[in-house]
């Protein structure tokens, strides 16, 4: 539907030849708009509903509740991977875990799958790349929050928070749970101003990295890259992981320019192990998270995290 | 009246506080509104998400950002 509209616009009104480069760019940059802007609002509403019923409270007792032999990692990353990321509500909820008697590992499974999928990447990689790449990236995802924090667990962290967390440890009581009994109608307000304010927030960055995307893709010629970032470059899948991590403000901005670089011969592997580092590996995350957590625990989670998402990078890369 | 709004200080968080003050200047009632960033201090009141709203050293509601009418109705209650 978008390229037949994408198809009238650039080809009927304004009459453009399909063999210039221009028109190739523009014809990309109104298809994926469209596409993406459709996605967003849509995804972004559902999420909103999602949310909205999605018992948080209910998941942290039982959680706090049961000995699951290492399946309370997959749930907690599970729950991370629902509950819309909000770097400034990480820090409450990631005490509230543990305030409740979640062990640190599970908390930090939660921790970690949060911002990797978050309802943003998701609606960008399904207007992209499509149901399949989305899919493969969720549950690597949810993979990593649950083998990573699985694995932390195994290291007794503990001590590495800081102190005035461990000292409202020493308190452990249970949440105030508040019931929020207004029906659907009721929330629909809510769901209909936060998908607008999270449109509004991301589609400038959206459209910069279209643009850019169309550009590329109009001018650039296929297999471009391959030489320089091809599969047989192993420095490719660490070099990419470690440029992402400053690039957080534009995530929005940069899937889009990805989409084109794959499209120029990026290998997939090495394109989503950049992607998953954008999202995932963040410094404001970091600075927020200085304040709960010791320098030694920041730096054994950014790299166990990164370690993953780079071994994944070359797992993509060697089987797709 | 003291009014807490717990929050580092994102977007929601002030969005709510504008809204506290649109209640509170509705009724025309006194009260102090106060925010609260530190998070060992928001971390005292046992709230989930953030923002949250405190009355009166009582969490009336956390997790989303109140309409001016609901905080109205805290406010009566």
């Amino acid at each position: 539907m978008f390229k037949i509209i994408a198809d009238t616009i650039v080809y009927n009104w304004l009459s453009l030849s399909s063999a210039s480069h221009w028109t190739e760019a523009l014809h990309f940059f109104i298809y994926d708009s469209l596409k993406i802007s459709f996605l967003v609002v849509f995804v972004i509403s559902l999420m909103g509903i999602i949310n909205l019923y999605f018992p948080v409270d209910k998941v942290r007792q039982f959680l706090e509740n049961k000995k699951l032999y290492g399946l309370e990692h997959l749930l907690a990353s599970l729950l991370g991977a629902v509950t819309p990321f909000c770097s400034c509500s990480s820090i409450p909820l990631f005490i509230g875990f543990l305030k409740g008697g979640i062990p640190l590992g599970v908390t930090l499974s939660f921790l970690i799958t949060s911002p990797l999928v978050n309802e943003i990447a998701i609606v960008l990689f399904l207007g992209i790349f499509g149901l399949k790449i989305t899919l493969i990236y969720a549950i690597s995802g949810i993979l990593i929050g649950t083998v990573v924090g699985f694995f932390l667990s195994k290291l007794g962290l503990e001590e590495h928070l800081e102190d005035w967390v461990k000292e409202q440890l020493k308190e452990k009581i249970a949440q105030a749970a508040l019931n929020d009994n207004r029906n659907f109608k009721e929330r629909i307000p809510e769901i209909k101003a936060e998908a607008i304010d999270t449109f509004v927030k991301i589609i400038p960055y959206v459209l910069g990295g279209v643009a850019i995307g169309g550009i590329i893709h109009g001018f650039v010629p296929t297999g471009y890259f391959e030489q320089y970032m091809g599969k047989e470059n192993i420095f490719a899948v660490p070099i990419s992981t470690v440029l992402a991590i400053p690039m957080y403000s534009n995530a929005s901005g940069i899937i889009p320019i990805i989409q084109s670089l794959v499209a120029k011969g990026i290998p997939i592997g090495t394109a989503m192990a950049f992607m998953m580092a954008v999202v995932g590996l963040s410094l404001p995350e970091a600075l927020l998270l200085k304040k709960v957590m010791k320098i030694k625990l920041i730096v054994i989670y950014f790299s166990s995290v990164g370690i993953s998402i780079i071994l994944l990078g070359y797992f993509f890369n060697f089987i797709l | 009246m003291i009014i807490k709004v717990l929050g580092s200080g994102c977007k929601s968080c002030l969005k709510l506080e504008e809204n506290t003050n649109k209640a509170i200047h509705e009724l025309s009632i006194k009260a102090e509104i106060l925010k609260v960033t530190d998070f060992a201090d928001i971390a005292k009141f046992n709230v989930l998400k953030t923002p949250a709203l405190v009355i009166d050293e009582r969490v009336v509601s956390f997790g989303k950002i109140n309409e001016v009418e609901d905080i109205k109705n805290f406010l009566k209650q």
